[in-house]
C-alpha cells in the first residue's frame, strides 16, 4: 500500500525553496551593492585626471595613481599574455594527446593541489626562480648579465630583479592551475562525436584541436580566464614578497623596470591614520574595478571574435 | 511501413541532378592512383581477421570480400562487433586504448592494419557517416569546405564548384543553396545526416562507411538517405552498418551477418534473405531473434 504525498505539503516546499534562493541571492546581491556604493561614495570626489597622471605624494592633495596604475597594466599583461597560452597548451596536451598514464595523473593531481596553494608560496617561488633565479647570477644586482641599454625598451638581464617581468610571471604561477583547469573542463565538454567528425575527414590531431575542439572550447575557456585575471590584479601577497615598492616615481620603460601595483597602494593609503587617504584609496579601487573591466572586456571581444557569429 | 511513403520532390530532383557532376578529388600521389585504378574490382579483402579489445576478442577469423561500388551490409544482433569492424577499415579504433587486430585486412591491396600505414591518407579515402549526426557548429558551407581545407589550399571559386557538387551528390542542394551561411545546426536531424554525408564526399573518397546512419532520423528522412545511398552506389565503394533488416534487404547488393564476433554468413543480399544457407542466420532475418 502506498501513502499519497498531499499536493499541498509539496506546495509548500516547493515555495519555501523558492523563497531561500531568493533571499540567498539577494544576500550576494546587497553586499555587492553596499560595496559599490561604499566605495563610490569615499572615493568619487577624490576621483580626476591629475588623480590618474600624478606619481605619488606626501601632500593628499597632489597624490596620484600613475606608478601603481601602469604598473597593475604591465603586470597583469605580462601575466596574461605568459599563462593563457601555457595553460591552454598545457590543458590541451592533457586532454587532447596525453595518453592516460600514470605520468599524466600524476601531473593533474599536482595541478589540482597547485590551485590550492596560497598565493604568498607563489611569491616565494617567484621571488626564488625569477628575481633571483636560485643566486645563479650572485646575490645582487650589480652582478646581473646584463642586454642592451638601460633606457631601453629591449634592456634586460639576468636574474630578473624585482621587476615587471618578475612580477608578471610570478603571478602567472598563481592564476596558471585556474586556466589549466577551466580550459580542461571547457575541452571535455566539447562533444567526441566532432572530433571522431574531424578525424574521419583526415584531420590530423593538431588540425582537429586546432580547427574544431578549441573553437568550441574558447567560451568556457574565456571564462575561466576570466576568474583567473580577476585574481591576479586583485593580488598583492606575492608582489610584496617579491619586493613590490610604493613609492615608484616613474612608469615601467621595459621588462626589468620596477613596478608599483594598485592593490598595494590602496593597501598603503587605506592604513594611514588621515581621513583624505581613505578617500584616496576610494578612487584607486574604482580605477582598478576599471581597469579589471577593461581586461575583461577584451577576454569578451576574442570569445566573440573566435566564436563567428552564424545567422 | 516507409517503403510506401511518397519520396519528396526535391530528393527525387536533386538525385537525378546529382550524378552528372563529377569530383576531382585531391590526389597527388602515385600511390593514390594506382589505388584508385585498383579499387574498381574486389574494393576490400579480408582474411583471416580478428580484433581485441585489450583482452575480450570483438571479432574472430573473419573472411569477406566487399565489391567496389557495391553496397555491403553488416547486419547482426547489438554488440555482434559490426561496428568494431567498420571502424577497423579507416582505422578508426586507433583512438581506443588496447584496441588491435590480427591477419589480412586490404583495400586494394593496401594493407590497412600496417604500422607504417598513414591514417590521415587512409582516412581521406574511406569516408564515414555517424549513428548520430554531428554536423560542426560552424556553417553550412564551413562543413562541407571542412574536409577539403584539411588536404590542400583552393582557390574561393574551386571551393564554392566542391561545396556545390557534393551538396548535389547528397541530395541536400536545393534545400540549403540559400542559405549556405545558416548554421548546420539549424538543419533537421535528416538534413545534417545527409550533410555530414556531403561533408564526406566532399574529400574525395573511394568508400563510405556508414554506421548506422538513419538510427536517429524519422521514416521519411530514412527513406531520403535510402535512395540517396542507391545512387552514391554508383560511384562509392559502401559499406553499411544497420539494425534495420528491411533497411539491409532494401539498399545492400550484399550482406554480412555477424553474430557474436563471428562472420556466420555473407553472399547476394537477395540469396541471404530468401535462401539463407545458416539456421541462425534464417532465424534472425526471419526475426526470430535479435
Amino acid at each position: 500500500m502506498s501513502t499519497h504525498r498531499s499536493i499541498a505539503s509539496r506546495l509548500w516546499h516547493d515555495r519555501t525553496f523558492l523563497w531561500a534562493c531568493l533571499i540567498a541571492a539577494n544576500i550576494a546581491m546587497l553586499v555587492l551593492a553596499v560595496l559599490i556604493i561604499s566605495i563610490f561614495w569615499q572615493g568619487f570626489g577624490t576621483l580626476s585626471w591629475s588623480f590618474i597622471t600624478h606619481f605619488a605624494s606626501r601632500k593628499p592633495a597632489e597624490a596620484g595613481i600613475r606608478a601603481p596604475l601602469m604598473g597593475s597594466i604591465w603586470v597583469c599583461s605580462i601575466c596574461a599574455l605568459t599563462a593563457l597560452p601555457l595553460g591552454i597548451a598545457t590543458a590541451v596536451f592533457l586532454e587532447e594527446f596525453a595518453k592516460k598514464s600514470r605520468f599524466t595523473r600524476i601531473i593533474q593531481t599536482n595541478i589540482m593541489n597547485l590551485a590550492g596553494v596560497p598565493s604568498i608560496v607563489y611569491g616565494i617561488l617567484g621571488l626564488t626562480a625569477f628575481a633571483r633565479m636560485f643566486g645563479a647570477f650572485g646575490t645582487n644586482l650589480d652582478t646581473a648579465i646584463t642586454f642592451g641599454n638601460q633606457e631601453s625598451l629591449f634592456y634586460f638581464r639576468l636574474p630578473f630583479g624585482s621587476s615587471v617581468l618578475a612580477g608578471g610571471l610570478t603571478l602567472m604561477l598563481v592564476i596558471l592551475p585556474v586556466i589549466i583547469i577551466a580550459t580542461q573542463e571547457s575541452l571535455r565538454s566539447v562533444p567526441s562525436s566532432l572530433r571522431a567528425g574531424a578525424m574521419a575527414l583526415g584531420a590530423t590531431r593538431w588540425q582537429t584541436v586546432w580547427c574544431i575542439t578549441l573553437p568550441a572550447a574558447i567560451p568556457g575557456i574565456m571564462t575561466g580566464a576570466i576568474l583567473a585575471m580577476s585574481r591576479a590584479i586583485g593580488e598583492s601577497a606575492p608582489i610584496l614578497v617579491l619586493g613590490g615598492l610604493l613609492l615608484v616615481f616613474n612608469t615601467p620603460e621595459n621588462l626589468m623596470s620596477d613596478f608599483a601595483i594598485l592593490p598595494l597602494q590602496i593597501y598603503h593609503w587605506a592604513g594611514k591614520p588621515q581621513q583624505v587617504f581613505h578617500y584616496l584609496a576610494g578612487s584607486a579601487i574604482i580605477i582598478q574595478l576599471v581597469v579589471l573591466l577593461i581586461f575583461n572586456g577584451i577576454a569578451v571581444l576574442i570569445r566573440q571574435k573566435l566564436q563567428k557569429p552564424l545567422q | 511501413m516507409t517503403a510506401e511513403t511518397p519520396i519528396p520532390s526535391t530528393v527525387t530532383s536533386s538525385s537525378t541532378a546529382g550524378p552528372q557532376v563529377t569530383i576531382a578529388p585531391a590526389r597527388p600521389s602515385v600511390q593514390g592512383q594506382t589505388l584508385a585504378a585498383a579499387v574498381r574490382e574486389t574494393a576490400i579483402k579480408v582474411r583471416g581477421f580478428s580484433s581485441w579489445y585489450s583482452s575480450f576478442q570483438a571479432l574472430k577469423s573473419l573472411d569477406l570480400e566487399m565489391h567496389a561500388k557495391h553496397v555491403t551490409a553488416l547486419i547482426g544482433p547489438s554488440g555482434c562487433g559490426k561496428s568494431t569492424f567498420l571502424r577497423w577499415i579507416n582505422r578508426m579504433n586507433d583512438s581506443i586504448t588496447g584496441a588491435r587486430a590480427s591477419g589480412t585486412l586490404e583495400l586494394a591491396g593496401v594493407d590497412l592494419l600496417s604500422q607504417s600505414l598513414d591514417v590521415v591518407d587512409l582516412r581521406r579515402r574511406v569516408g564515414m557517416v555517424f549513428q548520430k549526426p554531428n554536423p560542426f557548429p560552424k556553417s553550412i558551407y564551413d562543413n562541407v569546405a571542412f574536409g577539403p581545407r584539411l588536404h590542400k589550399v583552393y582557390t574561393r571559386a574551386e571551393l564554392d564548384e566542391l561545396v556545390e557538387q557534393s551538396l548535389r551528390q547528397a541530395s541536400i542542394w536545393n534545400e540549403v543553396k540559400d542559405r549556405l551561411r545558416a548554421s548546420a545546426l539549424s538543419l533537421s536531424g535528416g538534413q545534417q545526416q545527409r550533410l555530414c554525408i556531403a561533408r564526406a564526399i566532399a574529400v574525395g573518397p573511394e568508400v563510405l562507411l556508414m554506421d548506422e546512419p538513419c538510427s536517429a532520423l524519422d521514416p521519411k528522412s530514412t527513406l531520403a538517405i535510402e535512395e540517396l545511398i542507391e545512387t552514391l552506389a554508383d560511384r562509392y565503394t559502401i559499406v553499411i552498418v544497420t539494425h534495420n533488416m528491411q533497411q539491409a534487404a532494401r539498399v545492400s547488393d550484399h550482406t554480412a551477418f555477424f553474430f557474436e564476433g563471428h562472420l556466420i554468413e555473407s553472399g547476394a543480399t537477395e540469396e541471404m534473405f530468401t535462401r539463407p544457407k545458416n539456421k541462425q542466420t534464417e532465424d534472425y532475418v526471419t526475426g526470430r531473434f535479435g
